[in-house]
């Protein structure tokens, strides 16, 4: 089992045809993802690796029932292409592109709400179940394997180090997310960690998270009836005070944000906190 | 993207905020016209930073003679970092009371936020959370002129106030949106004579709209090292230690600086190298850190997008071009690990494969270099 992407999901890839669509989309089917289309306005009726593209992801649904979409196409146009997904029908959206500007992310995060669309992203990396032998992403595909851990994550290098460590400690994945970088974006680790709950398949949860914003506090206070075990590390102990968004920045977060208010509240809930990431898979291991 | 306060208030009175008389003052004559037209004024300096007035950026002059003592005396000052080149001449104010108001973005329900506080004024990071009114917006409905009169109604605003403040509202949220901001922010509001003036104002764009704003200016921002390091589209922040440390990925380079932190060394600066750099600018980067002087070079790269025999072949670039005159760490897994393994090791550079190993060995070639 997985979390969100399945072998059954019907994939298709927005802007197939340029550089980064063509690339990830040989990557995508060489690890098994499902994938039945893509768009790419002007090249309907092409092919691309014997996937059919069509001009319109409302052609592409109605030709190949497709479920799921994985947008490549540049920040300025990804608010139309996440638009035109969710409009036609799509429910799961990976918003791959970085420097989406906020008040975009904020139209495709409230429509999503509205229509019931799980967006992953923007500015992610994606997400993979290795169980389902199925990815919607940039991932390498070599660094995962199957098994029962859940991986949540902000920062998509950084979450690979951590999968990888885990396969070497031969603690396979059921699903790894990738969140997203930007400060508006579809899921948050309350409602990855809510997925992984009701999955049967997944008996601990690694978090990798950051210094900034609160959302590793909103989540620990759901940590605490989980029911299953939690390893958290967060980045940034070293790192500079970040840039203050004005006087508002500091309100809004009231000594939240800190990387100590943020590992003392997840300890707090019960979560297994390291401070290293070469650390996570030990703990993962003593949990399991 | 930061606007100079002068920027932000002119971007405001175009939506008919009302904002003090002022001028732009480059020069001490300026300052002295500015005295002439506008009367006794103060002397405002343009920087991107906070806490201005507490660090001497603020001053008064009555005369238009003082106006030319103070702004020779301004023009060019250090203020917390920052070189003052532009001074704003703003008539002065009898304030009688300060208030507070912002739009901004929040994270967490992922909508608009809109605070106000009665309590406005430099404290208001310490005015106690009863004190501040907040008000998520729902983005698909706006701010129309009730969220502005149940908000100042919330604030126990009345008569002229509550009318001039609701109507502020609106506008405010009006170039939140326009403009793309990340946050619009008024502190303090001031309350002049019974009337609502923006006596201090802040605005920042959201980087990734600023392509479709040719209205607002341009600014940077930074040291000239980050400048150089940003022009090639990476990442970079300037740190006070001697261990230069390149990454790839912003939360890797944050893991990097834990991990040499972690060994008891410094790290000199924060540098992401992109997920998926090719060879040249990867080479720049580095060229960068050569050219910073540093102890000790730490490379730590997880290839994903990022393949590790370009990696390896912008090292080698950099090497035999400019030269690597200090020790160099590289840790280097991933995507084509074994060809850039295997190139370094031709010239005669070990790669590590675990970033502990790489950190400490960092740390301790640093500690050996005195």
């Amino acid at each position: 089992m997985a979390i969100l992407l399945t072998k059954e999901s019907r994939v298709i890839v927005q802007g197939m045809t340029g550089n980064q669509g063509r690339f990830h989309t040989a990557q995508m089917q060489a690890y098994g993802t499902n994938l039945v289309g893509g768009t790419s306005p002007g090249k309907g009726g092409q092919r691309i690796d014997g996937i059919p593209v069509f001009d319109t992801v409302l052609s592409a649904v109605q030709e190949t029932g497709a479920d799921a979409s994985i947008v490549f196409v540049p920040a300025p146009f990804a608010k139309d292409a996440a638009f035109e997904a969710m409009e036609n029908g799509i429910k799961l959206l990976v918003m791959i592109p970085e420097h989406i500007p906020v008040q975009d992310a904020i139209a495709i995060v409230t429509r999503a709400r509205d229509l019931g669309v799980v967006v992953i992203g923007p500015n992610t990396f994606g997400l993979i179940s290795p169980g389902e032998k199925t990815k919607m992403g940039i991932m390498p595909n070599h660094i995962y394997q199957a098994g029962p851990i859940g991986v949540v994550a902000r920062s998509g290098t950084l979450s690979y180090e951590i999968a990888f460590s885990l396969t070497n400690a031969g603690l396979g994945q059921t699903t790894v997310v990738g969140m997203g970088g930007d400060p508006v974006v579809g899921q948050n680790f309350v409602s990855v960690l809510e997925e992984f709950k009701r999955d049967t398949k997944t008996q601990a949860i690694v978090m990798v998270g950051e210094i900034g914003g609160s959302a590793e506090e909103e989540a620990a206070e759901h940590i605490k009836q989980l029911g299953k075990p939690v390893v958290a590390y967060l980045a940034g102990r070293a790192a500079p005070p970040g840039k203050r968004m004005g006087h508002a920045g500091a309100i809004i977060e009231r000594g939240r944000g800190t990387l100590e208010s943020k590992e003392k509240a997840l300890r707090a809930a019960g979560a297994t906190v390291v401070t290293m990431p070469w650390q996570v898979a030990d703990a993962v291991k003593s949990l399991v | 993207m930061k606007q100079y306060e002068y920027l932000a208030k002119q971007i405001l009175g175009t939506y008919g905020i009302p904002t003090p008389p002022g001028r732009v003052v480059d020069t001490p004559d300026d300052a002295s016209q500015a005295v002439r037209e506008i009367g006794p004024v103060a002397l405002k300096a343009q920087v991107l930073v906070g806490g201005r007035g507490k660090a001497g950026g603020i001053r008064f002059a009555q005369t238009s003679e003082e106006a030319r003592t103070i702004t020779q005396a301004m023009i060019g000052m250090d203020l917390k970092g920052y070189v003052v080149e532009r001074l704003y001449a703003e008539g002065k104010l009898e304030i009688d009371q300060e208030l507070y108001i912002s739009v901004t973005t929040d994270r967490n329900t992922k909508t608009p936020l809109v605070m106000a506080s009665r309590a406005g004024g430099v404290e208001i990071e310490d005015v106690e959370d009863g004190a501040i009114v907040r008000r998520t917006v729902d983005p698909r409905v706006g701010v129309e002129p009730y969220f502005g009169r149940e908000l100042a109604s919330a604030l126990g605003l009345e008569g002229t106030l509550f009318k001039e403040f609701a109507d502020l509202v609106v506008k405010l949220y009006r170039i939140y949106r326009d403009k793309d901001a990340e946050l619009v922010e008024i502190n303090p509001l001031a309350v002049v004579k019974g009337h609502l003036v923006a006596a201090d104002a802040r605005l920042n764009i959201d980087d990734s709209a600023i392509y479709r704003h040719p209205e607002i200016q341009r600014i940077d921002e930074g040291s000239l090292l980050e400048k150089k390091v940003q022009e090639i589209g990476l990442a970079y922040v300037e740190l006070d230690g001697d261990i230069a440390v390149m990454a790839n990925g912003a939360g890797m380079a944050m893991a990097t600086l834990d991990a040499i932190q972690f060994f008891g060394g410094r790290p000199a600066n924060f540098l992401d190298a992109g997920g998926g750099a090719s060879v040249e600018p990867t080479a720049q980067a580095l060229g960068v850190l050569v050219s910073m002087d540093p102890k000790v070079i730490l490379i730590n790269i997880f290839g994903g997008i990022t393949r590790c025999d370009d990696v390896a072949r912008a090292i080698l670039q950099v090497k035999e071009g400019v030269g690597i005159p200090v020790p160099l760490v590289v840790r280097l897994v991933g995507t084509n690990e074994a060809e850039g393994v295997r190139l370094l090791a031709e010239r005669g550079i070990d790669a590590y494969s675990e970033m502990a190993e790489a950190a400490e060995q960092a740390v301790k070639l640093a500690g050996e270099a005195g």
